[in-house]
């Protein structure tokens, strides 16, 4: 009899268990649940995800997630932040540490495909540059055969480096260390001739981090395709339908106008269909995704459109132009798909 | 088997009931048991593994160890480029993690031993340097003695372009240290061939040596005439090499120092990082050991008309090492382990590696699986060794 109560306990323990394996729809019902977005983020890149000085996270990356937040739950705050290395984030992302990886993170084929991982949104366009001394003299990367190279592992600008020097018929010592404070310490200590990663990283470790920031030069060539943007593991798809169009509002935003100081104006008094639309006046877009109506009025009232978030963080902070990441209509590349 | 706990004369056949409470059964019983919960929970875990990964379409396996690398490398032991397979950058990073666990236990084991002996001194400055060399060293966690050499090799040396020579073709600068080395050529590979000759004359000659001793009580020179043996047949292998003198001399070359021998900062900071740590430990083995030996043994032997250095190579070192010897394994193991925090100031080790692997196919669990497996082996191998020569060290009873 005991042992009979003992196995039927043990089998039951088992189904009850097996019974915890993935299910579609368990990240969104599982962020509802606990009332936050769990983020992954930089450990700090100023301009894309970094603490300011009262320990808040701001940047562009984080602004994806404070969108998603607002979509969702109604409140942008409603974020906490994991900061990740370039080699941990995938695995803190496949195992369901984080919902939502928003790292300058490279959308590449493998990532997509064997790592079970969806890009839902490209936020940077970008390319990866080399930033160098200017004390060395050098105007090209192609005059950089023999250079010691500091770069973060696990990334697609470790990749491009090697590519780029095999395909040059060019040499290069290698400095690889995980973390990017270690890193650029050791670019800075002159352990390297030469610090490689995206080009906005780059203006963001010399405006950010040098003593001097006159004293170093990024050179002209870019390397790469580096289009950067958050991602979200297979398996819910309705949580990447959120996360997707949580981003896609926040450029279609712009496209129309519509800003953080006009958006209450623009909901009460605007016309444009397809602002009544985006702002919930006329419903059925917040159905469709399984949010309130007012998820989009909610992510510009409370997040900024795209323009506003890549002012406040990327322009101000680093000084950079809108380059490839203007509007479409502007000639750049950012293009949002129509909220209807 | 034992025999029917029923009382004689009993005629009701044995039931289950019997059968359970008979002490044989249940012990074979509990054993099942408890073996058919574990293989249970294996299963369960690597069956949810599997299933859970591929929900996520997570590719699993070990195929892409054949798969082309496409990172450098910076320290490399092997032939290594971007163009190689995972599989070679992981025995890279493998070597590189031997390499630095091999110096590291000789260098702790030579600078503890010289630091446990100076405890123990009757000199108060040397004790007291020693303890504060144990007690400082060994109370600091480990990483962030490698963070502290990693910050301060690259800024205390000048950039290559002004490198400090401080003997000629050494060279000292922000990117390591570089020496002179000989060009590669056909007359090295005859030394190594001799040494090897060498060695297995001088076990040979020990051998004997030993027969003679036991036999007419002549001690033989072995510490010379070895020496002798071997330095005289790797010479001559030297000279019938053709005796080369090339060398390839270190000089600045474009952005950085080419030819010579470069250690590297990273390795630098690890292995001074490592052998500090390690040693103080190391030491109060030593100090242990020693201490362990009653004075009586010294007395013994100074009865006996035994020479003092005689006395403790012949009696008291091979009790101390008695002693010393399996915490000392615990230590070698602890070193090696410890080399896996490499990873933070950018030596590619074999956790490094295998840390960019992982990022670069996804394998999450495969890398890591390989990475515990070779640390497991490697430890395991340490273990076998120290016990062997544990055996071998241990008093013989007659």
């Amino acid at each position: 009899m005991k042992i009979q109560t003992i196995l039927a306990a043990g089998a039951m323990t088992v189904a009850a268990v097996a019974a915890q394996n993935a299910q579609a729809g368990a990240v969104l019902d599982g962020i509802k649940a606990k009332g936050f977005v769990q983020c992954g983020v930089n450990t700090g890149l100023p301009g894309f995800s970094a603490a300011n000085a009262e320990g808040k996270w701001e940047g562009i990356d984080v602004d994806v997630c404070r969108a998603t937040a607002a979509a969702l739950l109604g409140d942008a705050n409603a974020v906490q932040y994991t900061p990740l290395t370039a080699a941990q984030r995938f695995t803190a992302l496949q195992s369901g540490e984080i919902d939502i990886l928003s790292r300058n993170t490279t959308a590449t084929t493998t990532r997509d495909a064997k790592l079970g991982l969806t890009f839902v949104g490209i936020n940077y366009y970008d390319g990866q540059g080399f930033l160098i001394p200017k004390a060395l003299g050098v105007s090209s990367a192609t005059e950089l055969d023999g250079a010691t190279v500091c770069v973060e592992p696990g990334t697609t600008t470790e990749l491009n480096l090697a590519d780029y020097f095999r395909a040059k018929g060019m040499s290069f010592e290698p400095v690889v260390i995980e973390n990017i404070n270690e890193a650029t310490a050791a670019f800075f200590s002159g352990r390297c001739d030469v610090y490689t990663t995206d080009a906005s990283g780059l203006a963001s470790i010399r405006t950010q981090m040098a003593e001097n920031p006159a004293d170093y030069v990024i050179l002209p060539e870019i390397i790469s395709k580096e289009p950067l943007g958050p991602v979200v593991a297979q398996g819910d798809e309705q949580w990447s339908d959120v996360v997707r169009w949580a981003f896609t509002a926040m450029i279609e935003a712009e496209e129309y106008g519509v800003t953080m100081e006009n958006v209450d104006d623009m909901k009460a008094n605007s016309t444009n269909p397809g602002i009544q639309r985006l702002l919930g006046v006329t419903p059925g877009m917040g159905e469709a995704l399984g949010l309130d109506e007012a998820w989009a009025y909610n992510i510009v009232k409370q997040v900024g459109n795209y323009g506003e978030s890549y002012e406040k963080n990327v322009t101000a902070k680093l000084g950079l132009e809108r380059g490839l990441n203007a509007l479409w209509t502007d000639g750049g590349l950012q293009y949002a798909w129509p909220i209807r | 088997m034992s025999k029917p706990q029923n009382a004689p004369g009993d005629v009701r056949s044995k039931g289950l009931v019997d059968y359970l409470n008979d002490e044989n059964v249940r012990a074979v019983l509990y054993q099942i048991i408890a073996i058919g919960l574990i293989v249970l929970a294996g299963w369960y875990l690597v069956s949810n593994t599997l299933y859970n990964l591929e929900q996520q379409n997570i590719s699993t396996g070990y195929g892409f160890l054949d798969l082309e690398a496409s990172f450098e490398i910076s320290e490399t032991m092997i032939d290594y480029s971007a163009k190689s397979s995972y599989a070679s950058a992981l025995m890279v990073g493998l070597l590189n993690t031997v390499k630095v666990s091999l110096l590291g236990i000789i260098l702790c084991t030579i600078i503890g031993t010289i630091f446990g002996v100076a405890r123990l001194s009757s000199n108060w400055i040397v004790r007291k340097l020693a303890t504060v060399y144990v007690e400082t060293f060994r109370n600091i966690p480990v990483l962030l003695q490698l963070f502290f050499w990693y910050a301060l090799i690259p800024s205390a040396f000048p950039h290559p372009r002004d490198a400090l020579e401080p003997l000629p073709g050494v060279l000292l600068t922000s990117r390591g240290m570089y020496m002179p080395v000989p060009e590669p050529d056909n007359a090295y590979t005859f030394m190594a061939i001799a040494a090897a000759i060498a060695c297995v004359i001088i076990y040979f000659v020990k051998k004997w040596a030993k027969k003679r001793q036991d036999a007419t009580g002549k001690p033989f020179p072995m510490l010379l005439a070895g020496l002798g043996i071997f330095v005289g047949l790797v010479f001559l292998a030297y000279l019938a090499g053709g005796a080369p003198t090339e060398m390839s001399m270190p000089a600045l070359k474009g952005f950085n120092i080419r030819g010579g021998y470069n250690i590297s900062p990273e390795f630098m900071a690890v292995l001074i990082g490592l052998t500090v740590y390690t040693s103080t430990y190391v030491a109060e083995v030593v100090r242990s050991g020693i201490q362990a030996v009653p004075n009586g043994q010294w007395e013994a032997a100074d009865s006996l008309g035994i020479k003092r250095s005689v006395a403790l190579r012949k009696v008291i070192l091979p009790q101390s090492m008695r002693v010393a010897i399996p915490p000392l394994t615990n230590q070698y193991l602890n070193l090696t382990k410890n080399s896996s925090l490499a990873v933070a100031v950018g030596y590619p080790d074999l956790v490094s590696v295998s840390n960019t692997t992982m990022n670069q196919t996804g394998q999450a669990i495969e890398a890591i699986s390989i990475f515990m497996s070779i640390y497991l082996g490697l430890s395991l191998l340490t273990s076998l060794f120290m016990n062997w020569f544990n055996k071998k060290m241990a008093l013989v009873e007659r």
